[in-house]
């Protein structure tokens, strides 16, 4: 039975962040039909957001190291801690949530800017097209972030005090076996908020009840005098947003790198289309059931039947939706029939 | 006719002798002034031209390795500096026997050229055959993948260029995949599994049952094979051995099983960042923190090194593991090269950093001894050479499979450093005689040494 809690709570985990990244990517897909290669790219810039805050919190003066006698050495002593002791230590600590009020603006802005400057140039152009400006951008940033923060992942941890595991199985009085840990929790927590925020916005709001019209029928909402150009632009930036949160939360549960862009865009545009292209609800679901899939494919008693399964199963996945059910599992019609 | 025939010059005994004598002179002339120039054919890029030999220093700049990368590099470049006579001279002052007279290599000033292997072999394998083409290397060495080594190790055999191997852990580099242009200073996994079992035996018994994580590559699955081998002979169990793919980065799904296995011991056959990244998740994961089979659930990292303790941060204290060689080691040869190496960028070297220092100080010494670069003279001059001063005590490159056989070090992630760099704490020094083997043992075939 703790197996199984477990795997639930590894793939939900997992899920999480495919939902994550696959609501943004859907999101651009559905209002402006912008195949978007450059969204893996989104998701590491919002990493690398965690990191800047990071660098920029534990600035340092290099002081000499006293226990190293036979060569000069020097420790790295941020200014923080010099000028504030341990209140200065905690925000470097905090410095992953603190990130988050950075990531926002900053991603929203690298979102409106990418839209209005290149995407919006290639609405009516093919999909091709839109493939191939996207994935040359998505490499265009990516070496730029390789060329300043170098080719090595960047270790950046949790706060302290949830660096941990949480005994949940002892708190809902289950096996105290049941350990899980405490920033994958959170970070679970977090992508079903900014879910239900994106949600709600779109649902609740009369922006959002635009936008979705936009999304059913652009010329129709335009013909009543609406800019909906605009507020496709505003999704755009919204869809940076929550990709680049993904990734900033992310950071503690993997170091990021310049590349982490572009093995994390194959997963998302699968997840995508197994949801139905243009589907928000879809994206969700696919992301939480292609998280849950993979961590029980990779139980042992799984792979002891099929081995290696842990390593193809949301390809498997994909391939069965497509042939089965071409518009995905929530994919509206007319959405990339053609 | 008659005076036709007269005036044809009749050869004398006397005549074929000055003509012989002439011819031989003839023959021999280029003997005079290079070495063995009829004996040695052109192999690789020999002979050398010019007033500089080039070195190729192949290392991952990339990828899950690419911190060893670097600390290499930062060493391949040191131990130029000290060939051509820069510097404090490092090893060089060490080093016995030395031939090596601090002004290059055979009075040539030593240059290189590096390379990204990109942890990938493929990538590896153009990388070194741009070397050997373009750049007119004698030499390439570099890691720090075992699957690397031993792709590049038989393109090196292949075009008749010597292979220093820089961090290879996999006994396939020197077993079944053994090459006659192939050497390796590091130790390998059989040496692993014989001198850490022991350690493990004393400090967590012999009624164990373990669970290991493995990269899925040669290095992996060899590493795996030895400690499965030394344990179950401690009486351990083995639980499961499963396979992660190299460069995972999240590992939650693979550690998740192990929490209600029954194991009470995880063995992380990860190197690099993925050790990091595993070791960091399961502890994320409370397995240290967990009794199992009435026994505190213990880690172990069978290949251990600093740059990784490092990475690894608080999660490695108390974890044991084995090494080539650490920085704190006290002998003449290690504490030049830390000083040495301190001086130049500021911290201690790694292991990967140590041995392919050493591995470039021996190519050019064997070809100072051999006075040549003929390679295959070269090779002879390294095969059963023995050697002290490099940091592990006395060595020898045994002839038979091109291994180094030396002291291996079992270590503990340092619970109480003394400094920012004291991250590994050496708990024994395990004498060579315990972790040799036969060469047979191993298998594999050298091949010949023209190419």
């Amino acid at each position: 039975m703790d197996d199984i809690l477990i795997q639930i709570l590894n793939g939900l985990d997992k899920g999480g962040a495919y939902a994550l990244i696959a609501l943004g990517l859907t999101l651009t897909f559905g209002t402006l039909g912008v195949v978007n290669f450059a969204h893996g790219a989104l998701f590491m810039l919002g990493a690398f957001c965690a990191v800047t805050t990071n660098k920029i919190l534990t600035i340092s003066v290099k002081v000499r190291d006293e226990s190293i006698t036979f060569f000069e050495a020097y420790k790295e002593q941020p200014y923080l801690e010099i000028w504030w002791g341990d209140t200065g230590a905690a925000i470097i600590d905090y410095s992953v949530p603190i990130s988050i009020l950075v990531t926002i603006p900053i991603m929203l802005a690298i979102g409106v800017a990418m839209e209005r400057g290149l995407i919006q140039r290639f609405y009516k152009r093919e999909h091709s097209d839109q493939i191939l400006v996207t994935f040359g951008l998505a490499i265009v940033i990516q070496e730029l972030i390789k060329a300043y923060f170098g080719a090595n992942p960047i270790p950046t941890g949790a706060p302290d005090v949830v660096s941990g595991s949480a005994a949940i199985g002892a708190f809902f009085g289950l096996s105290e076996n049941l350990v899980y840990p405490w920033w994958r929790l959170i970070y679970l927590a977090f992508a079903a908020v900014i879910i239900g925020a994106v949600f709600a916005f779109l649902r609740l709001t009369t922006y959002g009840m635009v936008v979705r019209a936009g999304m059913a029928d652009r010329d129709t909402v335009g013909l009543l005098g609406i800019n909906i150009g605009r507020r496709f632009t505003t999704v755009f930036g919204l869809a940076a947003v929550v990709t680049g949160l993904a990734g900033a939360m992310y950071v503690p549960i993997l170091p990021p790198d310049y590349h982490m862009g572009m093995d994390f865009l194959v997963l998302s545009f699968v997840v995508v289309v197994v949801g139905g292209m243009g589907s928000l609800e879809g994206a969700v679901a696919a992301g939480f059931l292609l998280g849950l899939l993979q961590s029980f494919a990779s139980m042992n008693e799984v792979k002891a039947i099929l081995p290696g399964i842990d390593q193809i199963i949301i390809y498997l996945v994909a391939v069965v939706i497509l042939l089965v059910r071409p518009r995905g599992l929530m994919g509206r019609e007319g959405v990339m029939d053609d | 006719m008659k005076d036709n025939k007269d005036n044809q010059k009749k050869w004398s005994r006397r005549d074929i002798l000055k003509a012989s004598v002439a011819m031989g002179a003839a023959g021999a002339t280029p003997m005079f002034f290079m070495k063995d120039a009829w004996a040695e054919k052109a192999i690789g890029n020999y002979p050398v031209k010019g007033k500089t030999v080039t070195l190729g220093f192949n290392v991952p700049q990339t990828g899950a390795y690419a911190d060893e990368g670097a600390d290499e590099l930062r060493a391949y470049k040191l131990a130029v500096k000290h060939l051509n006579g820069e510097g404090d001279g490092g090893m060089l002052k060490t080093m016995k026997p030395l031939a090596l007279k601090g002004n290059g290599i055979l009075g040539k000033k030593v240059a290189y050229v590096t390379g990204d292997t990109q942890t990938k072999s493929d990538a590896a394998r153009a990388s070194a055959k741009r070397m050997i083409e373009k750049d007119n290397v004698m030499m390439i060495s570099g890691g720090s993948s075992s699957g690397v080594a031993i792709a590049v190790q038989g393109l090196c055999q292949e075009m008749g260029t010597i292979f220093m191997a820089g961090l290879t852990h996999s006994n396939d580099t020197t077993g079944k995949d053994k090459r006659r242009y192939g050497f390796r200073h590091f130790f390998n996994t059989e040496m692993t599994g014989a001198s850490l079992a022991p350690v493990l035996e004393k400090e967590f018994g012999k009624d164990r049952t373990a669970y290991h994580l493995t990269a899925d590559y040669t290095w992996g699955w060899s590493q795996e094979g030895s400690i499965k081998k030394y344990t179950e002979n401690l009486g351990w169990n083995t639980k499961a051995a499963v396979r992660t793919p190299l460069g995972a980065g999240d590992f939650s799904q693979y550690i998740t099983p192990v929490l209600n296995s029954g194991a009470d011991v995880l063995v992380l056959n990860h190197y690099g960042k993925d050790m990091v990244n595993s070791l960091t998740q399961a502890v994320q994961f409370g397995l240290r923190d967990k009794q199992v089979n009435g026994k505190d659930f213990q880690i172990v990292v069978p290949l251990f090194s600093r740059l990784m303790a490092q990475g690894a941060g608080e999660n490695i204290k108390g974890i044991f593991g084995s090494t080539n060689w650490n920085w704190s080691l006290k002998d003449a040869g290690s504490q030049a090269f830390v000083k040495s190496f301190g001086a130049e960028y500021g911290f201690p070297p790694s292991q990967a950093a140590h041995t392919c220092y050493v591995q470039t100080i021996l190519y050019a010494d064997a070809c100072e001894r051999a006075g040549t670069f003929y390679p295959p003279k070269v090779i002879k001059a390294l095969e059963g050479f023995k050697f002290d001063g490099m940091g592990n005590g006395p060595t020898e490159y045994r002839a038979e499979d091109h291994q180094c056989f030396k002291d291996v070090l079992v270590v503990r992630g340092n619970a109480n450093p003394s400094s920012q760099f004291d991250l590994l704490e050496v708990v024994q020094e395990v004498p060579r005689s315990q972790v040799e083997y036969p060469a047979s043992m191993l298998g594999g075939d050298l091949g010949p040494y023209k190419g």
